[in-house]
C-alpha cells in the first residue's frame, strides 16, 4: 500500500494542431490523447467507452490514420495534426460521411457515431470506391451496439457514390 | 381490423421516414452526453469496489485516503442515509454502499471525490478494507440447498422469488397429448453494453439536488433518489442529457446518481461520476441465467395442447428489477401461440454474482429460445414442416391468452407467411448444400406494460404543447425518453400531426422531471404507444382551440374546419382558408397562451391471480424470423448468412428509425445467441468484463438482414402503432439454434452457441456415427 504521495508525475509541452487549429500544452507525460482532447479543450466529440483500444468510440485521425486516442500518449501526438469529429465539418456544411449518416439512419445513440465517421472518412480518403466488404473491415475496429451495423454500411457506400457524383 | 388505405393517406407527416431530430448533433460531435459535460468547481468522484464475491467488512480506514491532496471527501455506508432501496418495498435490498457484507465482485463499499480523476484513483487506493472472506455461493443450482450460505437474511435459502401459475388443467392437456417431450434450456449472464457508461453530474445548491444523468426514466430516478435521502420530490431534479444507450440497464439507479449526490452533498461543490468499462460490467443488470424445462403435448396434428413450463433463473445478489424478469420469464411464453392449459414454476435465486435486471426482452428471450427450439423438435418427431406446426398454432386477433391478456390486433399468420415466402423457404427447407441450413424463431412483445413500475395513482405518460405567441413553432413537453431509439423524432412527428403543422415547427422540451410533465421512461417498449397518446391528446386539444378561434374568424362551422401542414381551411371550400400562425398569434393575443395538455393510462388490464399484471398490455407485437447459416465442420464456426425479419408492430411512424430498431435488436440476440455471455473464475472474480474478452458482434459479424412487415392496426394504440424495439429481439435466438439444426443435424441446448460448443457437438456425432458403422 502506497502511503506517501508518489514524486509528482512529470509534465510536457505538447504541440499539436487540431482540426487546423495549433494549441500548446503542458501535460502530464501519462496524459492520454483522449483526455489531453476531451478534458483540456473540450473535443468531447471524442468518446470514451473502454479506455483500452477495444471500442473504438475514441477514434480520431492522426495525420490522417484513424488511431484510437485511448492508446496513445498526448506526448506522442507532439507535432502531429489531429483531426476530431469536430473538424469535419467545413463552413457550417457537413462532410459528405456525416450527411450519410444523418440521411440514412445510421445514427442511433450516437455515442459510436464521432469514431464510426472519422474510421469512414479515412476508409474513403484512401479508398473512394470501396466494397461492402472493404467498409465492414474499416469499421471492424468500432463497435456499435444500436444499429447492427446494417446503416452505418448502407451510409458509408452511400457516402462513397455521392463523392463520386 | 385494419383501417381504410385511403384513410392511411391522408396523413402528413406521420408514416414518413424523417431524419431524426437528433442526428445532426451527434454526427457533429455537438451532442454531449453526461460524461462530456462541463461545470465550474466540479469534482470527480469515484467508488471503491469489492475485491471479493461474498465477504464481510470488518473495517474500513479512510484516514490515509483522506490526507491526499487533492481529495475533497470520502464517504462510506455511515456517511449517506440507510435507506434501501429496489424494485418494492418488500425486496428493497440494496444500500448505497455495503454495509455489512460484501455481495459480489464490484459491491460498492466507499467513494471519494477529488479535484481530478488521477488523485481519485489513487485515493481509492489508499483506503483501508478489512474483509473476512465468505465462501461464495456461486451456482445457481445448489443456492437453495441448505448447507449454502445465506446471501440475505430476508431471502430464506437464497430464494429471491417464488412463482407458481396454473391456468387450465395442464396434466390432463398432456395426458390427452398425442406426442409429449420434455426438454431442458439455458441461457447465459449476457450484458447490456451500452457504449456509453453510466454517469451522473450532481449539484447540491440551496437545498435542491439537480443530477443530470445517464437514465432510462428520469422520473423512476427522482421518485428512489427522494425517498433515499429523505427529500421532497420536488427538491430532486433529474434529468439527461444525450443517452448513449440504454437496453434496459439505465432503467434503475446504479449508484452513479446516489453515490456522485451524496458526494456533491458532502463538498458542496458539483460532482461527475463516469462507470469506467469494467464498473459497467460488474453493475450488470443485464440478462438472467436461465435454466428452463418445457413439458409440452400436442395432437396428431401439431396442434399444442399444454406445457408446463419450470425455471431456475440466476438473479445474482441482488433483487435488481429481476422480480418482474422472473415473472416476465414465465408469462410471455403463452403469447404468440394459441393453447389453453399452462402451468408455470419458477425460482430466482441469489447467486454471488453480479445482479441480473431488465435487458431488452425483459425475462422473455431465453424461454422463447426454449420454445421456439423445442416447437422444431416437436415439428420433427411429427413429420411436420417447422413453418407449418407454427401457423397450425399461430393466435389470431381478438384473443385471449390462458394467462388473461387481451390480443387485440395480430398479423402473426401473415408474418410468418410472408417470412416464408421472402426466405425462399420452401425452396430451402431440406434442400440446402451439406453445411448450410434454415430456421425459424417467433416472438411477440408487450407496448409498455399495463401497470406502473411502482405503486403510484400517477397516469403513465404525460405531454403539454405550447404554441409560441408568434404561431409559427409548438414546443412538445414530454417526459419520454430518448436513448437512441428516436422517440423525440417519432413523438414529434406525433405532435405535428395531430396539430396539423410541420415537422419542423416541432422543438422538443424532454426528459426532465422539472420541466416536463411526468412520464415513465424508455422501457417495456412503451412510448410509441403511451407516451404517444398523451402527445396526440396534447396535439388535438391545440388543434380543437385553433380551430375554434379559426372558424370565428373565417365566420364558419366549427365542425367544416380542417387543418393541415399549417393550412387551416373550411372543409369543401379551400378558398376560405388562414395559415396556422394568424390564428395561434390572435389566441395569444385574445385569450393567452395556446397550450395542449393530454395525458395517458391504460384501461384495466389482466387477471386478479398473483403476479397477474406483468406481461398485460394495451397491444402486443408479434414476428417471425427466418435465419439462414453456414457451417463449418472443421472449424465449429457458424455463420449467419441471412435473416428475414417479418414484424407485425401496427402502423408505422417513421419507417427508417422502424426498420433500425429490428436491426439493432437482432444483432442484440445473435450476440446473445452465439458468443455473449459473462464468465466468472471459482471465487466468483469475472474473467472477461472487458469489450476485448466479452465479445459483441462487429461489422465483420454481420448477416444479410431483410427487415419488412405485415399491415396491421392497433384500435388501442394512437393511429394504430405498436412496439417494435424490443420485440424483435425474441425469435433470433430461436431462429439461429433451428437453422443449425437444420445445417448439422445437432440440437444445441445451452446459449452461446459458439463453435466449441458446435465443434464439440459436430465430433460426438461423428463417433457416433464411426461406432455404429463398427457394430454393423
Ligand atoms: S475508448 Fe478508446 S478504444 Fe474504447
Ligand atoms: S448508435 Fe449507439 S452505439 Fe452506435
Amino acid at each position: 500500500m502506497v502511503t506517501e504521495a508518489k514524486p509528482k508525475t512529470k509534465r510536457q509541452i505538447v504541440t499539436l494542431t487540431i482540426n487546423g487549429d495549433e494549441h500548446v500544452s503542458l501535460v502530464k507525460v501519462n496524459t492520454t490523447l483522449l483526455d489531453l482532447l476531451r478534458e483540456e479543450f473540450d473535443y468531447t466529440g471524442t468518446k470514451k467507452g473502454c479506455e483500452l483500444g477495444d471500442c473504438g468510440a475514441c477514434t480520431v485521425l492522426l495525420d490522417g490514420e484513424p488511431v484510437n486516442s485511448c492508446l496513445i500518449l498526448a506526448v506522442e501526438a507532439d507535432g502531429r495534426s489531429v483531426t476530431t469529429i469536430e473538424g469535419l465539418e467545413k463552413n457550417g456544411k457537413l462532410d459528405v460521411v456525416q450527411e450519410a449518416f444523418v440521411n440514412h439512419g445510421a445514427i442511433q445513440c450516437g455515442y459510436c457515431s464521432p469514431g464510426m465517421i472519422l474510421s469512414s472518412r479515412a476508409l474513403l480518403n484512401r479508398n473512394p470506391s470501396p466494397t461492402e466488404r472493404e467498409v465492414r473491415d474499416a469499421i471492424a475496429g468500432n463497435l456499435c451496439r444500436c444499429t447492427g451495423y446494417v446503416k452505418i454500411v448502407e451510409a458509408v457506400l452511400a457516402a462513397s457514390a455521392e463523392s463520386k457524383a | 381490423m385494419s383501417e381504410p388505405a385511403a384513410k392511411k393517406e391522408q396523413y402528413s407527416v406521420i408514416g414518413k421516414s424523417v431524419p431524426k431530430v437528433d442526428a445532426y448533433d451527434k454526427a457533429t460531435g455537438r451532442a454531449r452526453y453526461t460524461g462530456d459535460l462541463k461545470v465550474p468547481n466540479a469534482l470527480v468522484g469515484k467508488i471503491l469496489r469489492s475485491p471479493h464475491a461474498h465477504a464481510r467488512i470488518i473495517s474500513i480506514d479512510t484516514s490515509k485516503a483522506e490526507q491526499l491532496p487533492g481529495v475533497k471527501a470520502v464517504i462510506t455506508a455511515k456517511d449517506v442515509p440507510s435507506v434501501m432501496y429496489g424494485i418494492s418495498p418488500a425486496r428493497y435490498d440494496e444500500n448505497i454502499f455495503a454495509v455489512e457484507k460484501v455481495l459480489y465482485v464490484g459491491d460498492k463499499v466507499a467513494a471519494v471525490a477529488a479535484v481530478d480523476e488521477e488523485t481519485a484513483v489513487k485515493a481509492l487506493n489508499l483506503i483501508d478494507v478489512e474483509y473476512e472472506v465468505l465462501p461464495p455461493v456461486l451456482d445457481p443450482f445448489r443456492a437453495m440447498d441448505p448447507d449454502q450460505p445465506q446471501l440475505h437474511e430476508q431471502y430464506p435459502r437464497n430464494i429471491s422469488v417464488e412463482i407458481h401459475q396454473n391456468f387450465g388443467d395442464v396434466d390432463k392437456a398432456l395426458a390427452d397429448a398425442y406426442h409429449v417431450r420434455t426438454d431442458t434450456f439455458s441461457g447465459t449472464r449476457a450484458a447490456h453494453v451500452p457504449m456509453e457508461p453510466h454517469a451522473a453530474l450532481s449539484k447540491w445548491e440551496g437545498g435542491k439536488l439537480t443530477i443530470t444523468c445517464s437514465t432510462q426514466s428520469p422520473h423512476y430516478f427522482q421518485y428512489h433518489i427522494a425517498r433515499v435521502f429523505g427529500l421532497k420530490m420536488g427538491d430532486v431534479r433529474v434529468l439527461k442529457s444525450y443517452v448513449g444507450g440504454g437496453f434496459g440497464g439505465k432503467l434503475e439507479p446504479s449508484g452513479a446518481e446516489y453515490v456522485s449526490a451524496a458526494l456533491a452533498m458532502k463538498t458542496g461543490r458539483p460532482v461527475k461520476l463516469v462507470f469506467d468499462r469494467w464498473e459497467v460490467f460488474v453493475h450488470h443488470r443485464g440478462r438472467h441465467p436461465q435454466h428452463i424445462t418445457l413439458t409440452t403435448g400436442v395432437t396428431k396434428e401439431g396442434k399444442l395442447l399444454g406445457c408446463h413450463a419450470r425455471f431456475i433463473i440466476d438473479g445474482g445478489a441482488y433483487t435488481s428489477l429481476g422480480i418482474a424478469s422472473a415473472y416476465y420469464a414465465g408469462a410471455m411464453l403463452p403469447l404468440i401461440y394459441m393453447f389453453d392449459h399452462y402451468r408455470f414454476d419458477g425460482f430466482r435465486v441469489h447467486t454471488n454474482l453480479p445482479s441480473c435486471g431488465a435487458q431488452r426482452g425483459h425475462g422473455a428471450p431465453q424461454p422463447r429460445f426454449a420454445f421456439e427450439s423445442q416447437l422444431d423438435m416437436i415439428a420433427k418427431d411429427l413429420g411436420m414442416d417447422s413453418i407449418d406446426i407454427r401457423l397450425v398454432n399461430a393466435r389470431k386477433p381478438d384473443t385471449m391468452t390462458p394467462n388473461e391478456f387481451k390480443v387485440n390486433s395480430c398479423a402473426f399468420t401473415e408474418a410468418i407467411q410472408k417470412a416464408r415466402r421472402i426466405s425462399g423457404w420452401d425452396e430451402k427447407k431440406g434442400k440446402l448444400a451439406s453445411g448450410k441450413g434454415i430456421g425459424i424463431g417467433c416472438g411477440g412483445f408487450i407496448s409498455g406494460n399495463g401497470y406502473p413500475i411502482y405503486r403510484t395513482r400517477l397516469p403513465h405518460a404525460g405531454a403539454v404543447i405550447k404554441v409560441s405567441e408568434q404561431g409559427d413553432i409548438a414546443t412538445l413537453y414530454t417526459g419520454a425518453v430518448d436513448i437512441g431509439q428516436g422517440s423525440d423524432t417519432v413523438l414529434a412527428q406525433m405532435a405535428a400531426e395531430a396539430m396539423g403543422i410541420d415537422f419542423e415547427d416541432i422543438k422538443l422540451v424532454t426528459a426532465d422531471t422539472e420541466t416536463t410533465p411526468h412520464d415513465f421512461g424508455a422501457y417495456a417498449s412503451r412510448q410509441t404507444l403511451m407516451s404517444g397518446w398523451a402527445v396526440k391528446e396534447a396535439g388535438e386539444e391545440v388543434r380543437r382551440q385553433v380551430l375554434e378561434l379559426a372558424a370565428e374568424m373565417l365566420e364558419a362551422n366549427v365542425e367544416d374546419m380542417n387543418v393541415d401542414r399549417r393550412v387551416i381551411y373550411v372543409k369543401g371550400s379551400p378558398e376560405k382558408s388562414i395559415p396556422f400562425e394568424r390564428v395561434a398569434n390572435e389566441f395569444f393575443i385574445t385569450r393567452g397562451p395556446l397550450v395542449g395538455r393530454g395525458k395517458y393510462a391504460p384501461p384495466k388490464l389482466g387477471g386478479s391471480f398473483k403476479g397477474a399484471p406483468v406481461g398485460t398490455s394495451p397491444a402486443y407485437s408479434f414476428a417471425a424470423q427466418i435465419s439462414q447459416v453456414e457451417t463449418d465442420e472443421e472449424t465449429g464456426q457458424v455463420m449467419v448468412t441471412d435473416v428475414w425479419d417479418v414484424h407485425d408492430c401496427g402502423q408505422v411512424i417513421n419507417p427508417t428509425l422502424l426498420h433500425a430498431q429490428v436491426e439493432g435488436a437482432l444483432f442484440m440476440g445473435m450476440g446473445e445467441a452465439m458468443y455473449e455471455a459473462m464468465v466468472f473464475d471459482a471465487n466468483g472474480k469475472p474473467l472477461n468484463a472487458n469489450l476485448g474478452d466479452y465479445r459483441i458482434p462487429t461489422a465483420l459479424d454481420v448477416p444479410q438482414v431483410v427487415s419488412d412487415l405485415v399491415d396491421s392496426y392497433e384500435p388501442a394504440g394512437p393511429w394504430g402503432v405498436k412496439e417494435v424495439g424490443e420485440g424483435a429481439t425474441l425469435p433470433t435466438m430461436g431462429s439461429y439454434a433451428n437453422a443449425i439444426y437444420d445445417a448439422i443435424g445437432i440440437r444445441i441446448y445451452d446459449m452461446p452457441l459458439t463453435p466449441e460448443k458446435v465443434w464439440r457437438a459436430i465430433e460426438q456425432r461423428k463417433r457416433q456415427e464411426r461406432e455404429a458403422a463398427e457394430k454393423k
